[in-house]
């Protein structure tokens, strides 16, 4: 049994639940624009992931294995509704930001993945952790990328000007293409192949090999 | 007429829920390695999409909106903070009917979708229509037309993708970008692809 620092540290990179699990993509792309939002939407996430696992794990031993989905997805869906309705008395305006991705926390990956995988098999502390740990995970990716696309799209961060823009007397010329939704693709591509670079045992291999390509001999 | 026809232009091509509003990427991005399989995937979203999304809203107006018990003698209630339970609750328990229903009755459908139809609960997708459907206001004709064109735009994007990608298998990728890596940088191009649709005014 891993002891609970393991637990709480793998999924940051060993197990990073955006890069190798393919887990919680649908967010990571719509809301890393900006940090602020950013910075909630982790918080949220982390939040739901670590108390969900702590109900669901409580409860495991009493539910039948043909109803656990609709269970699980109740627990879930009533800490979402916990959490949007908090959102929405005491930060208005990103609530509002975020629209519906705060409900589709609901159908991320990574709280269904976590409560089926881990949850399900494991005392509460533990689960509690483990979904901190992947919480974590998770924020580590989104705000790696929101740090880039922002500071670079807008010469921002917090929606503080770091870098002063052209149109304002500056000098940066900012990226637009970075604020735009498909620049995320590409960020979390390059993420992807510089972490799969520093620990290559997470790269996927290949159905076919190139052959090594070889000078065809001229006859003599 | 030609309002729901826009309409469904629309939510096919400038806001395809996949490659505008990233939802359903995680199986997107999992169920894309062959061209029948997205292609099942594909048809069971359109299939579910086009019936969740106008329960949803017959839901919505008459049980959760502010002052929608009004038929009830109830018109101070405001149920609205019930929404996520219920929407994915009806997603939920339609999915599992439609399941039972194509296995008795479509079998051939049935075993065609498989695996997928159960997954399809957790697809983001699905839940992501309902809310943009109750964030837009959208009438019952208005979300059917809604539902089914957002499911045709998402199985075009998921068959387009898994074509890529049957041919992608032949090509050199770097060991870092192998399988994950370069499937996002794809996704990103053919995003890009479909943001030009975003000038097109109807």
């Amino acid at each position: 049994m891993a002891t609970l620092k393991d637990t709480l540290t793998t999924p940051i990179f060993k197990e990073n639940p955006i890069a190798l699990q393919i887990l919680g993509i649908c967010s990571a792309l719509a809301v890393t624009s900006s940090m602020q939002v950013t910075v909630v939407m982790c918080i949220a996430l982390t939040l739901v992931t670590a108390f969900s696992g702590f109900f669901i794990s409580t409860v495991r031993n009493h539910v039948p294995s043909s109803i656990r989905i609709i269970v699980q997805m109740i627990i879930i869906a009533s800490l979402v509704i916990v959490v949007d309705q908090v959102l929405k008395a005491v930060a208005y305006g990103i609530s509002k930001q975020l629209s519906v991705f705060v409900g589709l926390i609901i159908t991320n990956c990574i709280v269904m993945g976590r409560a089926e995988a881990f949850a399900m098999k494991n005392a509460p502390v533990p689960s509690f952790i483990d979904g901190i740990g992947n919480g974590l995970g998770y924020s580590v990716v989104l705000l790696l990328v929101a740090f880039v696309r922002e500071l670079f799209g807008a010469g921002k961060l917090f929606g503080v000007e770091i870098l002063p823009l052209v149109t304002d007397g500056g000098w940066y010329n900012p990226n637009g293409l970075l604020l735009l939704p498909p620049s995320a693709f590409f960020l979390i591509g390059l993420l992807i192949w510089a972490l799969r670079s520093w620990k290559p045992a997470q790269v996927e291999e290949p159905d076919f090999r190139m052959a090594k390509h070889t000078v065809a001999k001229e006859g003599v | 007429m030609e309002h729901y026809l826009s309409l469904f232009v629309r939510s096919i091509f400038i806001d395809n829920m996949a490659l505008a509003f990233f939802l359903g990427m995680c199986t997107f991005l999992a169920v894309s390695k062959k061209i029948q399989a997205a292609f099942g995937l594909g048809v069971a979203v359109i299939v579910v999409l086009t019936i969740t999304v106008p329960v949803n809203n017959l839901i919505y107006t008459y049980l959760l909106a502010d002052g929608a018990l009004a038929w009830a003698g109830l018109p101070d209630v405001d149920l609205s903070f019930l929404g996520l339970l219920s929407y994915i609750g009806v997603i939920a328990a339609l999915v599992q009917i439609l399941e039972m229903f194509l296995d008795k009755y479509v079998p051939a459908l049935y075993n065609a979708l498989g695996v997928f139809l159960p997954l399809i609960t957790v697809n983001c997708a699905i839940l992501g229509a309902s809310l943009f459907m109750v964030e837009r206001d959208y009438n019952l004709s208005e979300s059917v037309v809604f539902g089914a064109g957002a499911g045709v735009g998402w199985a075009l994007a998921i068959t387009a993708l898994a074509g890529i990608r049957e041919k992608l298998k032949y090509s050199d990728v770097p060991d870092g970008l192998q399988g994950l890596g370069i499937t996002f940088i794809i996704v990103g191009l053919m995003s890009l692809g479909f943001m030009s649709f975003g000038g097109i005014d109807l």
